[in-house]
């Protein structure tokens, strides 16, 4: 078996990607089903009312993908630029703490600020956590040669074991009947709900969907932008034409770390309003395959982010009717992206039998 | 003072540290084997997921121990295999393909878990006791600290002389170096480049899938969710800190485990600091590690670069 | 004139016939068929490009042929698998040394002759690696690690590597390129050695003069046909040169010119190493004047790297001084290209170009923050096309439009938009290093060709190469590098190969001033 190179590849093929790995991924998992015994049609129809099949549902999906959409861009920014940045999980933690020590009901900060002002600064100081965050293992990289992916992996057991740390004593929350969980961040921090009712969906979403849109633009047409895209591509080609590698990797790690930290905050300041340590159910993995499944595309991004979403708010509606674990959306998750890898190479090369 | 010195002679502490150390010295090796042909596996933490719950599985519905490890090192194989062939066969990124493999691994273990055991709390079983060796266990001092273990702690140590004397000593081991040195080297002494990498991943694998059986079969006696907690990805970092050698591995286990075995005394010893934070150390230490080894260090030169044939 | 070689396959050593090879669109090889005797020496001489490489590769089973077969000594020769072409006697030495860094000489040598199956290693190894040593004056140190060795030491051994397994047809390819005269003497003298032995040896080369020197029979390529057989005493260099080319190729001529005024001077440079052992650059001065094209020789190695990336302001050297049009200069790459500074990098794909961005993203690369092509943070992409174009159209770089991927073009097209990037700014001062490397005839004339405008406009230009040939075609100067020191210039009429070569190895030349410090 030989891969020869595509002379080109055609938008189409570049779009059909996506599209046959989540297929793949769908039929191995309905083997799955099968072996587990659960009528496999009826279930995917029930994943599939569960996620999209009343206003409910949608509005869970679209809030549910609301943290997603800021860990796929974190990491689609960060691989653009060839950084692995696989400690999404741990800057998302990092900005809920963040949002919880500025913004927080009675908190230092909120007495000391005008009610107006305190969600730009909630929202800034969650971002800066995470972007430091991530400022350590890429200085690590960039001085000392570490390679990144374990060091960003290892930092996050050390952010939720801080975090644990924290809940335990100065930031637990004395109303909560000894709850782990921290105090209420304040009203003038919290994002609003879009709607009425039962949806929990909040402008987190938005604030999303305008960061995708921002950093497409960003990416396409900026200065800052082609930086980014030419360390990415060659580090070689781009130190040799002049331009200074060092600081672009540097800035790419504080808006990478920014962006997943902001999945932190918008999860603690528009959906449950305190920080616990079970908040996130492994969004910042969720992340690389998001922004894999996007093939790293800002507005694939969006797209991704909603359809991981959907498996998994389709799958625990599943999970309770028909018995099979939950965890069959993680599955789902995972093997989209080992075929989406596996897409994006037969878009660029044909497969040869010698 | 007098408390360290007492820690440091005492059997159960050394005892306690082999035991610590055996699953991040397997996953070492494992790691190791599969770094030397120039495959970066970061499926690790999901193969000692896959190991550990498989491992567990076959116990747990009546077949022996032996058999437990056994099944653990076939499941992790094929999960190498699955591996090596997205990477090696396919030529796919070997650091997105490793991180799809972990969560594969770690998302199959927690459903099939969750599928065939209802039970709210955690079934267990009979693990491995540990075995005496005659004569050897009778030595003074290191006699009962190292010659009443686990048998898959007897395991592990063999299998790093095994590895070595490999590594050094066979054409193997040779053709194994090189093609993690320079491929096209290889290839063109007719070496199959492309097999030997595909079996040393699958070994690799293998050995990580018994270093995670070794916690449900021996360490402990269940399984949970977040068993394997982060060991693969520091077994990562200490197979850089052992220079891609076998003994060097070992000592750097060992040197972990007694620092995790010493976790429960120093925090007795700090009077109230947080426990967590020395839940913190092993992680910790795997980063400073790394920073004092990244420099001086060089590894196999084709590791991470996929070996095309014919593209020159 | 067709050859008297005998025909039947009984004397034939190797017979490779109809052999055709497709990647895509593109012809490597086309119908190419020929033979070679026991004891024979058979150049394939061709242009770069032009399918020799290729059709070797098919030989040691590294591609497969789409259509044609190889039989060596009359058997069939399974295709596809280097471990066939080894079993039938076949041994390669490739234009880029395949040897493990980090291992021996013995294991680069033994590997892969032992069956993998056996617990222990190979007994007498060493001694037989001795043997061959002095047998075939290839003067090797088994113990020694790769990493520490010479290129041309490397050489040796990558020939060692064959001779250990009784090679029966021997092909090297472009082996010269790397060695000063005098070693590619002594590797002469050592294919004679071994065709006495009987052993049959295929040399790739385009280098006329070693092929009319080395080869019994040639076999000349072109685009991916094989055009022509010659032997080599029924035939001139003008003839291949033709035959290679295939129509008359102009190449420039220089003409005499005064040196103006110093455009570019390095003084007392000094570059050191990362790890302990001796400075990349010890000490370099050299003046580069307007007018003037002053070529470094030397054999891969022995500091030219580090001096372009000093010249190009990417490295900074730990002491001395750049002065670019009289006042001193901080190492920069964009100050020096605000300074007047043409750069053309010697590796097109990893340093000159981004090959994965687009033809115009490449084209601003070194001027992308210069208010022609940026405003308020954000890209004048109108601008950069539009200049892309203008610089496609005047360097004639083919089968390019501003968006089209800069990895899709070939090596002499890319090498042309280097170029034309680099000389549209009318520069001062370029650095050329290897600037033809791998590029066939025709735009190694074009490149010249530009080179020399360049100098007439009044710029002084720095050319490190390699290629002794074109040293000698474009230089107004030459000064050798020789272990991290720049001896000192000579007029290019007055130096010989000879002289040139030896002070290439580091010897002090006649007159008796020292060469290398």
């Amino acid at each position: 078996m030989r891969l020869e190179r595509r002379e080109e590849t055609s938008l189409l093929l570049g779009l059909a990607a996506p599209v046959g790995a989540i297929g793949a991924s769908l039929v191995i998992c309905s083997l799955l089903m099968l072996v587990a015994g659960a009528p496999v049609v009826k279930s995917f129809g029930l994943m599939v009312q569960g996620a999209l099949g009343s206003e409910n549902a949608l509005s869970e999906t679209l809030t549910r993908a609301t943290p997603l959409i800021f860990t796929g861009l974190s990491v689609a920014v960060a691989f653009r630029a060839r950084i692995w940045n696989i400690g999404a999980e741990g800057q998302l933690y990092a900005g809920a703490l963040a949002t919880v020590a500025f913004g927080s009901d009675g908190g230092t900060i909120a007495t000391m600020v005008p009610v107006w002002a305190l969600a730009p600064i909630t929202f800034s100081g969650a971002f800066l956590a995470g972007a430091l965050l991530l400022l350590g293992p890429v200085i690590l990289k960039v001085k000392f040669g570490v390679d990144e992916v374990v060091t960003t992996l290892l930092s996050n057991f050390i952010v939720l074991l801080f975090v644990s740390m924290l809940l335990d004593g100065p930031f637990r929350d004395p109303m909560s009947m000894g709850w782990p969980q921290t105090p209420p961040v304040a009203d003038a921090a919290t994002l609003r709900h879009l709607f009425g009712g039962a949806s929990r969906l909040h402008s987190g979403f938005v604030i999303a969907i305008v960061a995708a849109l921002c950093f497409w633009q960003f990416n396409a047409r900026s200065v800052w932008g082609y930086e980014m895209r030419a360390v990415g591509f060659s580090k070689d080609g781009a130190r040799f034409a002049g331009m200074p590698v060092r600081s672009i990797i540097l800035r790419v790690a504080l808006l990478s770390g920014g962006l997943a930290a902001l999945a932190g905050y918008s999860e603690v300041a528009g959906v449950k309003n305190y920080l616990t340590l079970d908040m996130s159910p492994g969004f910042g993995y969720s992340g690389i395959v998001v922004a894999m499944l996007a093939q790293l595309h800002p507005l694939g991004v969006v797209a991704s982010a909603i359809f991981v979403a959907a498996t998994f708010v389709g799958a625990d509606a599943m999970s309770r009717s028909v018995g099979i674990p939950n965890y069959i959306a993680d599955v789902i998750v995972a093997i989209s992206l080992l075929t989406m890898l596996i897409a994006i190479m037969l878009a660029r090369y044909r497969v040869r039998y010698a | 003072m007098h408390d360290a010195f007492d820690m440091l002679v005492s059997a159960s502490f050394w005892a306690a540290t082999l035991r610590i150390s055996a699953p991040l010295l397997f996953g070492t090796l494992g790691e190791l084997i599969c770094e030397r042909a120039g495959v970066l596996n970061l499926g690790i933490e999901g193969i000692m997921t896959v190991g550990a719950l498989s491992g567990w599985l076959t116990v747990y519905y009546g077949a022996n121990l032996w058999t437990g490890v056994l099944v653990a090192a076939t499941a992790g194989a094929l999960f190498g295999l699955l591996h090596a062939f997205l990477t090696v066969s396919l030529s796919l990124s070997q650091h997105v393909t490793g991180i799809g493999v972990s969560l594969l691994g770690t998302s199959l273990s927690y459903f099939s878990f969750r599928l065939l055991i209802t039970a709210t709390a955690s079934p267990t079983i009979v693990p491995f006791s540990p075995l005496r060796v005659p004569v050897l266990a009778d030595i003074p001092v290191i006699g009962p600290v190292i010659f009443v273990q686990s048998p898959l702690v007897y395991l592990a140590f063999t299998l790093v002389g095994v590895t070595a004397y490999i590594i050094y000593r066979t054409p193997l081991g040779l053709a194994w170096s090189m093609v993690g040195e320079n491929p096209a080297a290889a290839d063109s002494q007719g070496i199959d480049v492309n097999a030997v990498r595909i079996v040393a991943v699958m070994a690799g694998s293998a050995i990580m899938a018994i270093g995670g059986a070794f916690l449900t079969l021996s360490a402990f006696n269940a399984f949970f969710v977040n068993l394997v907690n982060g060991r693969g990805w520091i077994c990562i970092a200490l197979v850089i800190v052992s220079s891609w050698k076998p003994g060097k591995a070992l000592l750097a286990a060992l040197f972990f485990g007694a620092l995790e075995a010493m976790q429960v005394r120093l925090q007795q010893a700090s009077g109230g600091l947080p426990y967590q934070l020395f839940l913190m150390l092993p992680y910790i230490l795997s980063i400073a590690a790394l920073v004092v080894v990244s420099r001086r260090v060089a590894g196999p030169q084709a590791l991470m670069i996929p070996f095309r044939k014919g593209e020159r | 004139m067709s050859l008297t070689a005998c025909e039947s396959s009984e004397c034939s050593v190797l017979q490779m016939s109809g052999i055709t090879k497709r990647f895509g669109s593109l012809v490597a090889n086309d119908n190419v068929s020929f033979s070679l005797d026991a004891g024979e020496v058979v150049a394939l001489l061709g242009e770069n490009g032009a399918g020799k490489t290729t059709l070797m590769n098919i030989l040691f089973g590294h591609y497969v042929a789409d259509e044609g077969t190889i039989e060596v000594s009359g058997k069939r020769l399974t295709p596809g698998t280097p471990q066939a072409a080894l079993a039938a006697g076949i041994g390669m030495v490739h234009q880029h040394f395949t040897l493990g860094e980090n291992l021996s000489v013995v294991d680069n040598v033994v590997i892969g002759t032992e069956p993998l199956i056996r617990p222990w290693r190979s007994r007498g190894a060493k001694e037989r690696i001795a043997e061959i040593s002095t047998r075939f004056g290839l003067a090797v140190n088994p113990d020694a690690m790769i990493r520490d060795l010479s290129v041309g030491e490397r050489q040796r051994v990558e020939i060692v590597k064959a001779l250990y397994r009784d090679v029966r047809i021997l092909v090297m390819d472009e082996p010269t390129a790397v060695l000063t005269p005098q070693e590619t003497d002594t590797l002469f003298a050592t294919l004679k050695h071994l065709v006495k032995e009987g052993v049959a040896i295929v040399f790739i080369s385009h280098k006329l003069r070693e092929v009319m020197e080395v080869a019994d029979k040639v076999i000349v390529m072109r685009q991916g046909q094989l055009v022509a057989e010659r032997r080599v005493c029924e035939t001139t260099r003008d003839e291949l040169a033709e035959l290679m080319v295939g129509r008359p190729v102009l190449f420039p001529t220089r003409k005499a010119m005064s040196p103006g005024k110093p455009a570019l001077r390095l003084d007392g440079i000094v570059v050191r190493q990362r790890a302990d052992g001796p400075n990349l650059l010890n000490g370099v001065n050299l003046v580069l004047r307007q007018h003037e094209i002053l070529g470094i020789a030397g054999i891969a190695g022995n500091g030219q790297a580090s001096l372009a990336a000093v010249a190009c302001g990417v490295v900074k050297p730990a002491d001395g001084f750049i002065h670019i049009a009289g006042s001193v200069t901080e190492s920069d790459p964009s100050e020096f290209v605000r300074r007047g500074v043409a750069r053309i990098p010697e590796d097109r794909h990893a340093t000159g170009l981004i090959p994965e961005m687009s033809v115009w993203e490449n084209v601003v690369a070194e001027r992308y923050r210069s208010a022609e092509f940026a405003f308020a943070g954000m890209q004048r992409i109108g601008a950069a096309k539009r200049y892309a174009k203008t610089i496609i159209d005047e360097f004639d770089v083919r089968g390019a439009v501003p968006t089209t991927a800069a990895k899709m073009l070939s090596g002499g097209n890319m090498q042309k938009l280097i170029i034309g990037r680099t000389l549209s700014q009318n520069p001062a001062i370029i650095i050329a290093t290897q600037p033809t490397r791998g590029l066939d005839i025709g735009a190694v004339a074009y490149v010249h060709a530009r080179l020399l405008e360049a100098r007439e406009r009044g710029a002084g230009i720095l050319l490190i190469t390699e290629d002794l040939d074109e040293l000698f075609a474009l230089s107004d100067r030459i000064a050798v590098m020789f272990r991290g020191s720049l001896g000192t210039s000579m007029a290019a009429g007055d130096v010989g190969m000879k002289e040139l070569g030896l002070r290439m190895a580091g010897h002090a030349a006649k007159s008796g001033a020292p060469s290398a410090a």
